[in-house]
């Protein structure tokens, strides 16, 4: 019988993943409606300490496998090594982040465990009467919701959508058993290789950590506002730039900078999207913002039905005006 | 060099949001009424993909797309931008897969194609935004993958691919033959030529059914699926905007800012 809610705690740089935090949080629920322990299992090379954190974070029993073949992220690698921890612990559900590198070990996994999975999840509850577990997701980019079962196979998958979960909350008093998961995999048998990584150009405050958060869409035009108008408002305000897949497409600029279901998933106090007329797959990045601003010149766009403020005007007259009075309200 | 590419049939994500439609009961995403459908944005990534590589380095290129009939539509065009190749994978009942059921039978679909070095697949289908049949179709055929690539190139035998991530990229090398995802940064996909079309209209495009592919019918369409959607529904948002009014934009800009404030938000 499998049993235990597990959960995929990635680790970036030793330490536990934000994501990892929001996993364990939502896994916590889980298993406690269950009445089943919550399980991690943390991979990677000289984490132990990040384990320790999983434990005070709520989990129960985390499987770790610290090895150097695991220092980078690597399909093939971290398939087997999960693979084999689950094969371990059976669980009866696995939950997994939609970060970078979980998107592509999840689906790799659940075919290899001959599992189903929910992808980019939202919602995790546990049914009353079945036990099972109810996956809901935004489909076709979050126009509509599905919810989502896994009948007949274990474990129950699903992956996680950034900031939708409410991250567990540290306990230095919590106890747990880590356990040592043994590492045989050669590297020399890894079909892949990764040649490098390459940053992109950073500067200033990060996407995902910005409190205030001003993008552009279409409506633009160009690149030349988003670094004219937009950058220099942001800065005034302490927050980043931000922008639609159109802008990126467009190449105006670079697609670190773009939010939404296959962009970035923010959830800043104030967003204020500038010409950007709010199509799903967009809002689904930053629907989670806790007030926002559309600035747009068509009075129907539908950004207006989910944003908490409005102005219908053309963004070229009402940013710098904006931004004057700004300057003006920051200085008293 | 051979390549497959598949390519899903899906609803026009550039339709107009209220043209949207589902069916509820029957837990289906519906074609819009008067919009044509088209092939998923990010297989068009991969087909451009593919015909770049066979530019650069010779080859040939089939297009895989299992769906009804009316998916034939997505080859024709897949024909007309410059694919050599197009099977249809349909049958009655490959209906409702999910994603375990469509890449078992496009991984069966490639083992009776037999010849392939590369695969492309997009990163994901905009109708249920998955993200898990390439990765299935790779498990199945015991195949290296890599997902979600701005750029994919062959050099001396091998596959070097970049790989999105939140910060930047990866340079990731495989050994043919592998699977890779296409995203949408890699390129923009080249509208038919007339000569493409004309050329694409003469084109047979067979159809591989369950019995042609030889698979075992437990294993195709809802029978063979794990997931299953207990409820679809179309999210509300109460619409509570607050205008913010004024006779010029720069004045409602101003008002914008003084209504931040008093919100304690700036
Ligand atoms: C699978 C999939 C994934 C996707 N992922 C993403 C994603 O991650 N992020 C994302 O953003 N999109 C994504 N998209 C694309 C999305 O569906 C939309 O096409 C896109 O968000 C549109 O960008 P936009 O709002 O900038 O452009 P448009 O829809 O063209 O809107 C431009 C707006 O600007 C307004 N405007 C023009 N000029 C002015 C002016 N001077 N002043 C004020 N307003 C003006 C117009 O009224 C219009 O509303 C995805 C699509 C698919 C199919
Ligand atoms: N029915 C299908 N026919 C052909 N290719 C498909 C089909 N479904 C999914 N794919 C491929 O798998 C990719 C990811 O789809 P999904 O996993 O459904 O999001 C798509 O971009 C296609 O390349």
């Amino acid at each position: 019988m499998t049993q235990g809610v597990m959960v995929f705690a990635e680790t970036t740089g030793g330490t536990l993943a934000s994501i990892a935090k929001e996993l364990l949080g939502a896994g916590r629920k889980l298993a406690d409606a269950l009445g089943e322990p919550l399980l991690a299992a943390v991979l990677g090379h000289g984490v132990q300490e990040a384990a320790q954190e999983a434990v005070y974070h709520g989990a129960d029993t985390v499987y770790v496998a610290d090895a150097p073949v695991l220092e980078t992220y690597q399909t093939a690698s971290y398939t087997a090594v999960m693979a084999q921890i689950v094969a371990q612990a059976q669980p009866s559900i696995l939950l997994i982040g939609m970060s970078d590198n979980g998107r592509d070990l999840a689906p790799r996994l659940a075919f290899r465990l001959g599992t189903g999975l929910a992808s980019d999840c939202v919602d995790l509850a546990i049914n009353p009467e079945t036990k099972l577990l109810e996956a809901t997701r935004p489909v076709s980019g979050g126009n509509a919701m599905a919810t989502v079962v896994i009948e007949k196979t274990r474990p129950q998958m699903a992956t996680v959508r950034a900031k939708t979960m409410e991250p567990a909350v540290r306990d230095p008093s919590r106890q747990g058993t880590l356990v040592p998961v043994e590492v045989t995999l050669d590297p020399a048998t890894l079909p892949a290789r990764v040649i490098e990584r390459v940053k992109a150009k950073a500067e200033g405050v990060r996407l995902e950590d910005a409190e205030i958060v001003i993008a552009g869409g279409r409506g633009l035009k160009g690149p030349e506002d988003f670094y004219a108008l937009l950058e220099p408002c942001a800065k005034l305000l302490g927050g980043a730039v931000g922008a639609s897949r159109a802008a990126v497409d467009e190449g105006w600029v670079p697609t670190q900078m773009q939010i939404g279901l296959t962009g970035k998933i923010i959830s800043p106090k104030l967003y204020i999207a500038c010409a950007i007329s709010g199509a799903a797959q967009h809002m689904a990045g930053c629907g989670y913002a806790k007030t926002i601003v559309a600035i747009n010149r068509d009075p129907d766009a539908p950004i207006f039905q989910r944003a908490h403020l409005g102005v219908v005007g053309d963004y070229k007259k009402v940013i710098p005006a904006f931004h004057k009075k700004c300057e003006e309200l920051l200085k008293k | 060099m051979d390549i497959i590419v598949t390519i899903k049939q899906v609803p026009d994500p550039e339709a107009p949001k209220e043209s949207f439609r589902i069916d509820e009961e029957a837990k289906r995403i519906l074609n819009p009424a008067n919009v044509d459908p088209v092939i998923n944005g990010y297989d068009e990534n991969a087909i451009e993909a593919a015909l770049q590589l066979k530019e650069a380095v010779g080859g040939k290129v089939t297009a895989l797309c299992m769906g009804e009939e009316s998916a034939t539509r997505a080859l024709k065009q897949a024909l007309a931008m410059g694919v050599d190749e197009a099977i249809l994978l349909h049958d009655p009942a490959f209906a409702d897969a999910d994603a375990t059921a469509t890449a078992y039978v496009l991984a069966a679909a490639i083992r009776k194609l037999g010849k392939y070095d590369l695969i492309l697949c997009g990163r994901q289908a905009s109708d249920w935004d998955q993200a898990q049949v390439p990765s299935g179709i790779a498990e199945y055929l015991d195949l290296p993958s890599v997902t979600a690539v701005q750029k994919v190139e062959v050099r001396d035998g091998t596959v070097r691919v970049e790989r999105i991530l939140e910060d930047g990229y990866e340079v990731i090398e495989l050994p043919m033959p592998c699977l890779v995802t296409v995203s949408n940064e890699a390129n923009r996909p080249r509208y038919p030529t007339l000569k493409g079309i004309m050329a694409a209209g003469k084109k047979q495009i067979p159809v591989w059914n369950a019995a042609a592919l030889e698979v075992d019918p437990a294993r195709v369409g809802r029978a063979g699926s794990l997931t299953r959607v207990v409820k679809l529904y179309i999210p509300r948002f109460e619409g509570s905007c607050e205008f913010i009014e004024g006779e010029t934009p720069e004045e409602m800009g101003e008002k914008l800012a003084l209504r931040l404030r008093e919100l304690k938000i700036i």
